[in-house]
């Protein structure tokens, strides 16, 4: 394993009965993980979500990731706290006013279809308000 | 020359030629108009975008006793049914029973009569609430019942404004944020929304209705149906291009057809944050190759055709008449246009990649011979104007 530092962005889900846990300041300690939160929504008694970027080397992150599943957790690579319906997207190139970031663009410029590129979402949820045909939905 | 009834005969047989309005201009550069006006038959136009305009009339056949229908909703939607018994007119922007609307601005208007029509096309089990004053003939007065789109009669789209020939793009130059119909606009004309699909769109490729008229024959989100009358606010005598492509608004369609027959991704139900429901559907339109003007007129490339730039701040409500200046759909489908030399990111609430989906099917359609090509009862008319309304004083 190489030590060059990468950065992933992850999605956790917290059963009820592990909100009260520290978990994002044992990465940053014990796991030297840099943390950057997007969107979160941790309630002591409630069950909870958390969609981070974490960066570090491999190594580093996957001991992070080893040591959040010694709780409960659910540890989401893929299918993050935005989630584009292909069905109920119809590309008409609305969301531009919305996904500045580019998380939505145009993929290819012949047929005009709509490409979604998670990694670069910042779960900033404009593109909820603004679609018209409700494409995109939050997991929470 | 060719007629439509050569052009129908080579359907039949599966030998016509079939290219979408978005392969077509390449296709002329290379073999020449004179040429590929013998060669080719038809050329498939297509939209995809809202249309407030649409509708759909249900019967819904009657219960035992037998009920009037004089108030009815459907999914808690509105219908009209100052019809014969229990006929109901169905509209795409009626809203949901008890939505706030706009009451806490801007509304969400997550649910409406587009919505419904979606869910019908798609199958979906909805409810029918409806009251009646009780007759002799129709003595139930109430009835709540659950039904889909196979339980009914009819149930036919009769939409009255379709297919807008060109179309405003919509900006913002007051120092709010507004809400409209061309969606969400930044102030200080920050971005802008057009709605068109420009080149593949039917009545651009067809600037002035030599083909497309009363009975011609469409697809509409996957059903067969046909051009019933002018569309409302049709209105040809606008500003034109030298090349005849309208620089504003200008035609519009009245389609119908058997909602039965659609496909369920062509119809469907839209939100627009702080305005309302709507429907946006999918419309194909053939056009025949009857000569090498019709044909040439289908070369209409995005460069060619203008959209005015229209502020949705000020101008388009005090119905001022104002445009602030013209931008090709090329400029637009970059992504950035400029306005008094500043520049604006520009969305789109037309869907391209599903006009030229429906162009391809189209063209299978046709291909396959299963696609017959009706020539025009009437024609559109090419010179009228819009009528504004007018404050008038009570007659005496």
């Amino acid at each position: 394993m190489n030590d060059a530092t990468v950065t992933k962005k992850l999605m956790f889900y917290f059963p009820k009965c592990e909100c009260d846990k520290p978990i994002i300041y044992h990465l940053v300690k014990d796991h030297h993980l840099v943390v950057n939160v997007f969107r979160a929504k941790v309630t002591p008694e409630e069950e909870g979500y958390l969609v981070l970027d974490v960066t570090g080397t491999e190594k580093e992150i996957q001991g992070g990731i080893d040591f959040v599943k010694t709780f409960n957790v659910i540890v989401n690579y893929s299918g993050k706290g935005v989630i584009r319906d292909e069905e109920r997207c119809t590309h008409c190139g609305y969301f531009t006013v919305a996904s500045f970031i580019g998380a939505l663009k145009i993929e290819n410029d012949a047929t005009r279809k709509i490409a979604y590129d998670e990694s670069q979402c910042i779960e900033c949820l404009a593109c909820i308000r603004v679609c018209p045909f409700a494409a995109c939905t939050s997991a929470f | 020359m060719k007629t439509y009834e050569q052009i129908n005969d080579r359907i039949d047989s599966g030998k016509a030629v079939v290219l979408t309005a978005d392969e077509i201009m390449d296709y002329v550069d290379r073999k020449g108009l004179q040429a590929a006006a013998e060669e080719v038959d038809v050329v498939t136009t297509a939209t995809f975008g809202p249309m407030c305009s649409s509708g759909c009339f249900l019967n819904f056949g009657h219960s035992k006793p037998k009920i009037r229908m004089s108030e009815a909703w459907v999914a808690d939607v509105l219908v009209y049914t100052g019809l014969a018994a229990v006929d109901v007119y169905l509209g795409a922007t009626q809203l949901r029973h008890g939505d706030p609307a706009n009451m806490y601005p801007p509304g969400e208007f997550r649910y409406g009569g587009g919505h419904v029509i979606e869910d019908l096309v798609a199958g979906k089990k909805l409810q029918l609430f409806a009251l009646s004053y009780g007759t002799d003939c129709y003595p139930l007065r109430e009835i709540r019942t659950y039904f889909t789109i196979r339980d009914l009669n009819q149930a036919i789209m009769v939409n009255p404004r379709n297919c807008y020939q060109n179309y405003n793009v919509a900006i913002n130059r007051s120092d709010h944020t507004i809400y409209t119909y061309m969606g969400k606009l930044e102030p200080r004309q920050k971005n802008a929304n057009y709605c068109s699909a420009g080149q593949l769109s039917p009545l651009l490729n067809d600037p002035y209705y030599e083909t497309i008229g009363v009975g011609t024959r469409v697809w509409l989100a996957g059903a067969q149906g046909h051009v019933y009358a002018e569309g409302t606010q049709h209105a040809g005598g606008v500003g034109r291009t030298p090349d005849g492509v309208p620089t504003g608004g200008a035609g519009t369609l009245a389609l119908t057809a058997d909602m039965k027959q659609m496909r369920k991704e062509f119809v469907r139900g839209v939100s627009f944050i702080g305005y309302g429901v709507s429907l946006s559907l999918g419309v194909g339109i053939p056009i025949p190759i009857l000569n090498e003007e019709v044909l040439r007129r289908t070369c209409v490339r995005d460069r060619d055709i203008l959209a005015p730039v229209v502020d949705y701040g000020a101008d388009y409500p005090q119905n001022t008449g104002k445009v602030i200046g013209h931008v090709s759909y090329e400029q637009l489908r970059t992504g950035r246009i400029q306005v008094d030399g500043r520049t604006v990111e520009v969305g789109s609430l037309s869907s391209y990649y599903k006009a030229l989906e429906i162009a391809n099917l189209l063209a299978d359609e046709i291909r396959r011979g299963d696609f017959l090509l009706a020539a025009p009862i009437a024609f559109l008319p090419k010179d009228t104007k819009m009528k504004p309304l007018v404050k008038r004083e009570p007659p005496r």
